[in-house]
């Protein structure tokens, strides 16, 4: 059944239906895996944007919602070249697949490299969640309790630390959560990186065909989640209270 | 006598996964789930021996009420350490990874899972995992409790943390390809005519079991991520100082970790409804209701975490809530234990080593559970949290169920696995040590505990003594049982008897090829035409238990 | 303390009995349980044993829906049984009743630390009278430490940045282990204590022996006046007369009840509630006192509690059962409450306000 491809059946499936079940249902599994890992930073950031409300808005606000825009555009566009890239594979078109994967894995580290201009920008500006340590970062950090005696207009109810966090400590947290959330995502997305020189490898060698295109099929899946978990990072950390 | 649809392989000079090749990259870079299953084998019972370590050291400073044997901060160790090697590196591994790697394909009718690469990478990602929690134990080991309770963890220990906690997320990845796997095969790689309904009952409790690991092991995995990144690169989410909230992370850590007691317990089922069918040669009685409570288990698991919470500030209601469902879970576990202990009614029982385990198995188990009722009951639950009658339920549980399930598993498919038979009578005598052993160790410490001993207590009042020195007595008998298979069943690879194809009689489709099997499981495609547990369709092909080499009852 | 051998504790709370109560009925059934399946197991190893020669294979039995549904059902119905009564004292245990006297509690690592509502301090040891209801609003300096008292039946963990509350009436005199069973650390055995529970009268001589600090109502009075709450609390923010034990309504239609964990995160997390009506203005003094001093403003506002707009007058009003002697307060601060209470409360929108 396989003769003509004997590489391409692995030695375990009788024929490459079932290989292709088994591969796409593995992927599915996993990436019900990876739901149930984001879902968990999801929950702790509602819990706690439940509590803090005020804090999250205003941690959100010091986001700049621009950049995160333009990220979510660079990576709605990757993942049309990689749904193209799945529809150049089912026809066999390995050149085409090479193509638009390489288009992919640009705008994926046009992605990573925007990001990293992101976290700078705000480390620099003194909210990464380890700068927390340092003296004076909170308003009114401190001070003993007589100190603070001509009452909280001493310092004035909007008094801010050198940061400018004001009485909002848990903007600590928002950050912490941006920090974990948008690098695991950026992860995900260089692991992606990964399997598509994987991909461009094979098509080098022509592996795709209409009868395998399987490979792709499934990293595809794999980066459109990729693109979803960001759909909801984007809202969540960038638009609370942003300023247009 | 009609023979099964598939040629056995013949007895003389057959090539099998085992004399295949020998040099060492045949084994690391095996991609045969089989050897991978003999490689996590050997690494569960390293770390089970260093876990084991651990307890004994716990039992003997437990014998007096003075913290006289080690400083405090070395039993908080030894009790943390016990824990987490014993949960992540051998109850959660234990069963599946072994036996399930092993046997999955096999009760398939299957070459092999559906990625072998990605099970040899499990097995790396395994070690790799336990490499990073030895070397936390090396570089002066971890203090927190296996459960890493925040902010404990988090801002105040001063020991491994990162380490260990680098280690327990690594392992879980092991664990998510190996739920992974199992699922996608059990799907896609089953023999023609094999039917769910016709699947053994083990199949469909590593069934239930890879749904847990996959659904609930990512959650562990993105708190101890959360709490690493508390720890290395100070990000506050658990730290109260900034409003974090501790609690939050119980709620994630117990979302995964009251599933993966059923991680732990459900395979161990499966083993028994195996060795229950195979030694009484009956169906097991009522195997769809088996066969669905092991699914419902898995279901309800993921809704009953909040009653490892029930003093730690939830709400009333929640915890009424979680009373209830916790409650639940007690229905299809009663199920079980019923239709086993009815499956012996007019069967042809055997007194056999691995039948002895399920028996145990069935009697402590029961134990266990019952007394799972006495922690879901909320205002009992109040009193004994954190008591040593909490400790007694989960070792009754995870002992006296997973770890003598996993021991009747390893006797039953030794001689599949090895093609070796072991030697009868001395591993009787270990059986019935453990079971003695165990229960002198865990039943005193209900009492313990509803007394009010709290757990990780390092000194405790006098008048605890006389129970604890009980229990370290028994640790030592129970320490001997859990010994002596190491020996006698190391001993069978060189001097035990050839195993035959089928020494049981039993007739699952594992039985139907050579011990041990050849590389790719069977000669031919095999084509199931009978239902599971079908002893009556026919005399066992080979009939190995034979009255001169192994005791009968009188 | 009892020292001979016994396999469960003393009774010495109105739980306890209630729980026992529970646990032997459970030990019942389970031991029932335990010997039905032990001796079904043993019978049928014995009668059903193959014997050599055996050949043919017993007849199959597929199973029967009859048993499988009584062996569902019977568990069911015992574990709504357990289910229930569980759950009754699980309310009792959850709800401390309004004559309680208060005991604040502060864990750390490796202590307790105690104080009465009259000030009296206490470490590691808790006096209570015999028969009175106690309630324990505690919290932790530190790490998760839990607060067990294995005669009265009762445990809860005591959390950093939150209160939790623990109540019992003791019904027996006598000394009684209290432990933390939340492992803190190092030393977690070595926090442990007792629990003295005396006759009415011995309390009152002990509690009269003993050199009171501060009533922590008043020293949270003057610490209201000293962190200068006054400023706003009355105009730009809500009065503080009459708050405890009320309904608020909260900003996006929320509403809640002013407990001690509420007003802890009034303070702690000053941005987290706002009050219908008012802006968030309020710093947060997360950092910036402890949970002593937290406790005693607590107490402050409690003592507010039965008094109406304009009536504001001292933090006097103790529980009943309070062995306290009356608090006295700082005359010069006086003068700065009452006007602010009263002049204060009408100000207050009409649709929110913690008063309406």
């Amino acid at each position: 059944m396989s003769a003509s491809h004997p590489t391409i059946l692995a030695h375990q499936f009788d024929d490459l239906h079932q290989q292709k079940e088994s591969v796409t249902l593995g992927m599915w599994a996993f990436l019900v895996t990876e739901v149930m890992f984001f879902g968990g930073a999801f929950l702790g950031y509602a819990v706690y944007r439940f509590y803090y409300p005020e804090a999250f808005a205003y941690g959100s606000s010091l986001e700049s919602w621009r950049i995160g825009a333009f990220n979510t555009v660079v990576l709605l566009i990757s993942s049309l070249t990689v749904a193209l890239a799945v529809h150049e594979a089912q026809g066999g078109n390995n050149g085409g697949v090479i193509r638009y994967l390489v288009i992919t894995i640009a705008l994926a580290l046009l992605f990573v490299g925007v990001k990293g201009y992101e976290y700078n920008h705000i480390i620099e500006a003194g909210h990464a969640p380890w700068q927390r340590f340092t003296e004076g970062y909170y308003a009114g950090d401190n001070p003993s309790p007589s100190a603070h005696g001509a009452g909280p207009h001493g310092t004035g109810p909007h008094a801010q630390g050198a940061n400018g966090q004001g009485a909002h400590k848990a903007t600590t947290i928002f950050f912490s959560f941006y920090f974990a959330m948008t690098s695991i995502h950026a992860l995900h997305m260089l692991i992606g990186v990964g399997l598509f020189i994987w991909l461009i490898k094979l098509a080098r060698r022509n592996r795709f065909s209409p009868k395998y295109y399987n490979p792709v099929e499934v990293v595809g899946l794999y980066w459109h989640f990729v693109d979803i978990v960001w759909i909801f990072i984007y809202p969540l950390f960038y638009l609370i209270d942003p300023k247009w | 006598m009609t023979t099964l649809d598939i040629t056995p392989a013949p007895l003389e000079e057959p090539e099998d996964y085992l004399n295949k090749a020998y040099n060492i990259r045949s084994w690391f870079l095996t991609v045969d789930h089989k050897r991978i299953a003999i490689m996590y084998l050997i690494s569960v019972t390293a770390f089970f021996l260093v876990g084991g370590a651990f307890a004994t050291m716990i039992r003997l400073e437990l014998a007096t009420p003075r913290g006289d044997l080690v400083q405090a901060e070395t039993y908080n160790k030894l009790f943390t350490m016990h824990g987490v090697v014993m949960i992540f590196f051998f109850l959660i591994p234990s069963i599946p990874a072994t036996l399930g790697n092993f046997l999955v394909p096999l009760m398939l009718g299957a070459r092999d899972l559906a990625f072998p690469k990605l099970n040899l990478l499990s097995w790396y990602l395994f070690m790799a995992g336990g490499v990073c929690g030895v070397a936390a134990m090396v570089m002066g080991g971890v203090d927190t409790g296996w459960t890493f309770y925040t902010p404990y963890s988090s801002e105040f220990a001063t020991t491994q943390v990162a380490f260990t906690i680098m280690g327990a997320f690594i392992a879980g990845f092991a664990s998510i390809l190996t739920g992974l796997n199992f699922i996608v095969t059990t799907h896609t790689m089953r023999a023609p005519g094999l039917t769910w309904f016709r699947l053994p009952l083990f199949m469909w409790s590593m069934y239930a079991t890879s749904i847990i690991m996959i659904l609930a092991t990512p959650v562990i995995a993105i708190g101890l991520l959360l709490l690493l990144a508390e720890r290395v690169f100070r990000l506050g989410i658990f730290d109260p100082s900034i409003g974090g909230d501790p609690v939050l992370f119980q709620h994630i850590f117990w979302f995964y970790s009251h599933p993966a007691v059923y991680i732990m317990i459900l395979p161990a089922m499966g083993v028994i409804s195996e060795l229950v069918a195979c030694f009484s040669r009956k169906r097991i009685f009522g195997y769809p209701l088996v066969a669905f409570s092991s699914i419902a288990i898995a279901v309800i698991s993921f809704f009953v975490w909040g009653h490892h919470m029930f003093v730690s500030s939830q709400s009333a209601y929640g915890g009424m809530v979680f009373s209830f469902l916790s409650f639940l879970v007690a229905i299809p576990s009663a199920i079980k234990v019923f239709n086993w202990t009815a499956t012996y009614f007019r069967g042809s029982v055997a007194f056999l080593t691995p039948n002895l385990y399920a028996w145990f198995f069935i009697g402590l188990f029961t134990i266990g559970g019952l007394t799972g009722l006495f922690l879901a009951a909320l205002a009992v639950d109040v009193h004994v949290h954190d008591t040593y009658f909490i400790v007694a339920h989960f070792h009754y549980i995870m002992v006296g169920g997973t770890v003598l399930a996993y021991l009747g598993g390893i006797h039953y498919w030794w001689p599949k696995m090895t093609g070796k038979m072991y030697t009868e009578w001395i591993a009787k005598f270990a059986a019935f040590a453990v079971f003695v052993g165990f229960n002198l160790t865990f039943f005193p410490q209900f009492f313990l505990g509803y007394l009010g001993m709290p757990r990780r207590y390092h000194a405790y009042p006098p008048e605890y003594q006389v129970l604890n020195v009980m229990s370290s007595a028994g640790a030592s008998i129970l320490a001997l049982g859990l010994a002596l298979p190491v020996f006698y069943l190391l001993w069978s690879l060189w001097y035990g008897k050839d195993a035959p194809a089928n020494p049981w009689g039993a007739v699952g489709l594992e039985w139907a090829t050579s011990s041990p099997p050849p590389t790719e499981n069977f000669e031919e495609q095999p084509v199931v035409t009978w239902e599971a547990y079908e002893y009556s369709r026919k005399e066992p092909d080979v009939v190995g238990v034979t009255p001169n080499d192994t005791s009968t009852p009188v | 303390m009892d020292e001979g051998f016994r396999l469960h504790p003393e009774q010495a709370s109105t739980f306890a009995s209630d729980v026992d109560g529970l646990y032997f009925f459970l030990s019942a059934v389970s031991a029932f349980f335990t010997v039905l399946i032990f001796v079904a197991i043993v019978y049928f190893a014995i009668k059903y044993r193959r014997r050599p020669g055996e050949e043919a294979p017993p007849r199959p039995i597929l199973g029967s829906l009859g048993l499988e549904v009584l062996w569902s059902v019977v568990p069911f119905i015992f574990a709504m049984i357990f289910f229930f009564w569980g759950a009754r004292t699980y309310f009792k245990i959850a709800r401390p009743p309004a004559n309680a006297m208060e005991v604040y509690v502060v864990g750390k690592q490796w202590m307790w630390k105690l104080q009465h509502a009259n000030g009296t301090r206490e470490i590691n040891t808790l006096h209570v009278p015999l028969g009175q209801p106690v309630k324990l609003i505690m919290s932790s300096q530190d790490v998760i430490h839990s607060f067990f008292v294995p005669a009265f039946r009762v445990k809860q963990d005591v959390l950093p940045g939150r209160y939790t509350v623990l109540w019992f009436e003791p019904t027996k005199v006598g000394e009684y282990h209290l432990f933390c069973a939340e492992y803190c650390g190092t030393q977690h055995s070595g926090m442990i204590g007792r629990v003295v529970v005396m006759e009415p009268q011995a309390y009152e001589a002990w509690m009269s022996g003993t050199v009171p600090d501060e009533p922590p109502a008043v020293a949270g009075q003057r610490l209201f006046t000293s962190l200068g709450c006054l400023t706003c609390h009355g105009s730009q923010a809500p009065t503080m007369a009459g708050l405890y034990g009320s309904q608020v309504q909260l900003e996006g239609g929320r509403t809640a009840l002013a407990d001690e964990q509420y007003l802890r995160r009034s303070i702690m997390d000053s941005t987290a509630d706002i009050v219908q009506g008012y802006k968030p203005i309020m710093p947060s003094f997360r950092g910036q006192i402890s949970e002593e001093q937290l406790a005693s403003l607590i107490a402050y506002i409690k003592s507010l509690q039965e008094q109406g707009q304009g009536g504001m007058r001292t933090p006097a009003t103790m529980p009943a059962g309070q062995r306290a002697q009356p608090l006295e307060v700082d005359p010069t601060q006086r003068p700065r409450v009452t006007p602010e209470a009263s002049g204060i409360a009408p100000a207050a929108p009409p649709t929110g306000g913690p008063n309406p």
